[in-house]
């Protein structure tokens, strides 16, 4: 993915999260464990529909996913694909250090 | 940014004598962990086999992108392709730019290795289970050897 589209998907997720109820379902979510629609508007002050509207703009923007397990639909937090390229980068990174610091002490030793 | 990777390092010699040790492949590989089989040309390939402690044997191909003394040398290659029994050929590869510029009587040398977004995430997979298995510790091995 190029870096404007990466830019582009960050931009929205950001904007996704700049609404209240949104911001507080992805509060509750990163515990990381699952819930149902019902189980998140237990305490909400808004209609179920409105819920899953919102649910709807996470999953849309990628910070959420939905499973459906029979007749119910769960929801939990997306980890990121974009933290696990970062860690993967970090590895290559370290190997490529430690190979110049060998090239470094050949060179000049 | 996930695509590409950037290393740098100041060595305190002339470009000439960096580029020897980057340009032949002999010596190339001493640093690199790697024996090949034959000189950098630019558009053929280069083969060999790692020499790294815990991957000796493993086939390592590259394809030469340019060589050019003494400023640059970049191939196309498979990162962490560390499985013997694996065909990595039609994978993506990753491009290596390894640049010299000269800094005074000093030398800087980057690495820039780009076009990580389009390997396969199996790769990645691979590349943590790999490194879990020993390499890492190679590294604090040689890093302790170079500052000792």
């Amino acid at each position: 993915m190029s870096e404007a589209m990466l830019k582009a998907e960050a931009a929205r997720r950001f904007a996704a999260l700049g609404d209240p109820h949104r911001l507080g379902l992805v509060e509750v979510l990163a515990s990381g464990d699952e819930r149902s629609i019902r189980e998140l508007g237990a305490d909400a002050t808004i209609s179920r529909q409105a819920l899953t509207k919102h649910l709807r703009i996470l999953e849309q923007v990628g910070l959420v996913r939905a499973t459906r397990a029979g007749r119910e639909v769960r929801f939990r937090i997306e980890r990121g694909a974009i933290a696990e390229a970062e860690q993967f980068l970090t590895l290559v990174t370290r190997q490529w250090d430690d190979a110049l610091t060998r090239l470094k002490a050949q060179v000049e030793g | 940014m996930t695509d590409r990777i950037e290393c740098e390092t100041l060595i305190n010699v002339p470009i000439e004598r960096v580029w020897e040790a980057v340009g032949d492949h002999r010596r190339f590989g001493e640093w690199f962990k790697v024996a090949l089989d034959q000189p950098f040309v630019a558009g053929q390939q280069s083969t060999g086999h790692i020499t790294h402690e815990g991957h000796e044997h493993v086939r390592w191909t590259a394809d030469v992108v340019a060589v050019d003394p003494p400023h640059r040398l970049a191939f196309r290659w498979h990162p962490y392709a560390l499985d013997q029994d694996r065909d990595y050929t039609d994978e993506p590869t990753t491009l290596v730019e390894i640049r010299l510029e000269p800094a005074g009587d000093t030398t800087r040398l980057s690495v820039v290795e780009s076009g990580f977004d389009a390997l396969p995430t199996a790769r990645r997979d691979e590349a943590f289970r790999m490194n879990a298995s020993g390499w890492d510790q190679q590294m604090v091995n040689v890093r302790s050897y170079v500052e000792g």
